[in-house]
């Protein structure tokens, strides 16, 4: 449903997107991900034919977005990053002008209507003046103008950014139930969210495209390192830390530095640390043996799985290094 | 077409949910009806409405860009200018329907201003002919002037850069004669035939008239010249046009 091919996007001589291709298939709902600044805005913009390709092509079910724009367009939905409203309109009148401006006529609109508001919950607020929403609910008003004309592709950017955490809550859970009808893709940079909501993630740095795979594969297939957490008493963390540093297989041995866990080591009078280790290399159980054979006291030892922020990290790492 | 009907509606609506329509059409009675008040209320005067023509001829320059200030200065400001760009509806579609809501307010406020003809009617005996041929020009001046407005609310985000830019162009375009007159041969030929309104010489209390330079003159006297219509046509095409432009180019960007 929507096709990107070697696409490049340069303002002057900055390039803000640099060969970027990928496919989405029909019914999948398939993340964006990069920090701020890496070239999702842009793509998204080129995508929906906002903005021409400075080389490349973009499709939309099947209709490239610059040379057929009004066919391409009447497939899309679609939410910018900053909520396009018109604040001195009802949320009634702004959703009916969207749909006109769709292309909807007045029948299909008020069937519509009904339905759209229930699904972002915008019920209690229907004859509310835009500009008097709070954020949260000018996101769903947002929404509901991309979900209106009932578009074959839709395409979020950045859609639960700056509102309160409830609300992101829900945010997240509608989009979940709108990827059941929609093509999706949505744009974030944060991590948890896209690996919550997508079967698919696209990471973006630096305006190339650096992965492309499911979120639990691409955790496989970064899992570099295996984390292990362990509490250690009788001993001072330097202890502990320069015997396992000099363990085989063990890359990394540090303090656990959060706020909490330092707390409460410090109450039990114990020593928390992190290790990380080499995958397979079975660490937890020999960290655990070293630390008995001294006559130290293990307290607790959890193995960690790798987040998805750290493997965003590596991989944005790993490519300024190649580059 | 439909397209267009739907924008014009909806600044249309825009217009009167805020203080803007009302204000706009007060002080466009007041201010032509000072100038009307003026040219007719000497003991010997006569009984036209080309002092309602000057006023409005002026105060047009500042009116017009201060209703299109908003139209597409604001859709930029916004960000509701890329949904209209990514909906299946093209540039022209929203510059035309942006320009025929502008141009009914002044078609509204040309109607208000038919009071000034009435009171014409009932205290005097006016010539019908030149009133007829008066709003001709008018609505023909107040077309050209809301599209040069239109192109300066598209050149940024800012409505007062919209005001002022829009303004000046008027400005410009009404004082040229200050220069025409000052220069000969073809350059002064040029520099007449591109005067938009009257000039300045609204002014001259003794006469309240209408210059007699420039395209507007002749429609204040009663005559319609295809040359004067075709050129107020052509300048609200080419406005119109330079506006389509800049959202299209703004899209390359």
């Amino acid at each position: 449903m929507i096709k990107l091919e070697h696409m490049s996007k340069y303002y002057g001589a900055y390039p803000a997107v640099i060969d970027a291709s990928f496919e989405v298939l029909r019914g999948e709902i398939v993340g964006f991900l990069g920090p701020n600044g890496a070239g999702k805005t842009t793509t998204m913009r080129v995508l929906t034919g906002f903005t021409p390709p400075t080389v490349g092509e973009a499709t939309i079910a099947g209709y490239n977005v610059m040379t057929h724009s009004l066919d391409a367009r009447r497939h899309i939905g679609y939410l910018p990053e900053t909520v396009p409203l018109y604040l001195d309109m009802t949320v009634t009148d702004y959703l009916v002008y969207m749909g006109q401006i769709r292309g909807m006529n007045l029948g299909w609109i008020k069937e519509r209507l009904p339905v759209v508001i229930d699904q972002v919950q915008l019920g209690d607020y229907r004859d509310t003046l835009v500009g008097k929403l709070s954020k949260g609910y000018r996101q769903r008003t947002g929404i509901a103008q991309a979900i209106l004309h009932e578009p074959d592709v839709l395409i979020l950017d950045e859609p639960t950014i700056g509102i309160d955490p409830i609300q992101v809550v829900e945010t997240r859970e509608l989009i979940v139930d709108l990827g059941s009808e929609h093509t999706l893709l949505l744009s974030s940079h944060i991590l948890p969210e896209v690996s919550m909501i997508c079967q698919r993630v696209l990471v973006i740095h630096d305006g190339r495209i650096v992965a492309d795979d499911s979120p639990a594969r691409l955790s496989d297939r970064l899992q570099h390192t295996e984390r292990i957490e362990l509490g250690v008493s009788g001993a001072e963390p330097r202890e502990v830390i320069n015997l396992l540093r000099d363990m085989t297989n063990v890359v990394d041995v540090r303090s656990d530095a959060r706020a909490d866990v330092q707390q409460r080591a410090e109450r039990d009078g114990m020593a928390a640390v992190i290790v990380d280790a080499r995958p397979g290399s079975n660490a937890a159980q020999h960290v655990a043996a070293s630390v008995v054979e001294r006559g130290w006291g293990l307290r607790y030892l959890t193995p960690l799985p790798m987040t998805l922020e750290e493997i965003f990290l590596e991989l944005t790492t790993e490519e300024d290094l190649g580059a | 077409m439909t397209f267009v009907r739907v924008i014009a509606l909806k600044e249309l609506r825009t217009y009167f949910a805020s203080p803007m329509a009302y204000v706009v059409a007060a002080a466009f009675l007041a201010i032509t009806g000072f100038f009307f008040v003026a040219s007719v209320s000497d003991a010997f005067s006569e009984a036209t409405i080309r002092g309602f023509l000057a006023g409005a001829v002026f105060f047009m320059i500042f009116m017009s860009p201060a209703l299109t200030m908003r139209l597409l200065a604001e859709e930029q400001k916004l960000g509701t200018l890329e949904l209209l760009l990514t909906s299946p509806l093209r540039e022209a579609e929203i510059v035309l329907g942006k320009f025929i809501a502008a141009f009914t307010m002044i078609l509204i406020m040309a109607v208000l201003s038919l009071f000034f003809v009435l009171v014409l009617y009932v205290y005097g005996v006016p010539d019908s002919w030149p009133i007829v041929t008066g709003y001709m020009g008018l609505l023909l001046y107040g077309a050209a002037t809301i599209a040069i407005g239109l192109f300066a609310s598209a050149l940024s985000p800012n409505q007062i850069v919209g005001l002022v830019v829009g303004s000046g162009l008027l400005t410009a375009l009404t004082i040229i004669d200050f220069i025409s007159d000052r220069v000969t041969g073809t350059a002064a030929e040029v520099l007449n035939g591109l005067q938009l309104g009257a000039s300045f010489s609204v002014f001259n209390l003794d006469s309240f008239g209408v210059a007699e330079a420039g395209h507007f003159a002749d429609f204040a006297r009663g005559i319609i010249s295809m040359s004067d219509i075709a050129y107020y046509v052509s300048v609200t095409l080419l406005f119109l046009f330079l506006t389509v432009l800049l959202l299209q180019i703004r899209r390359w960007r």
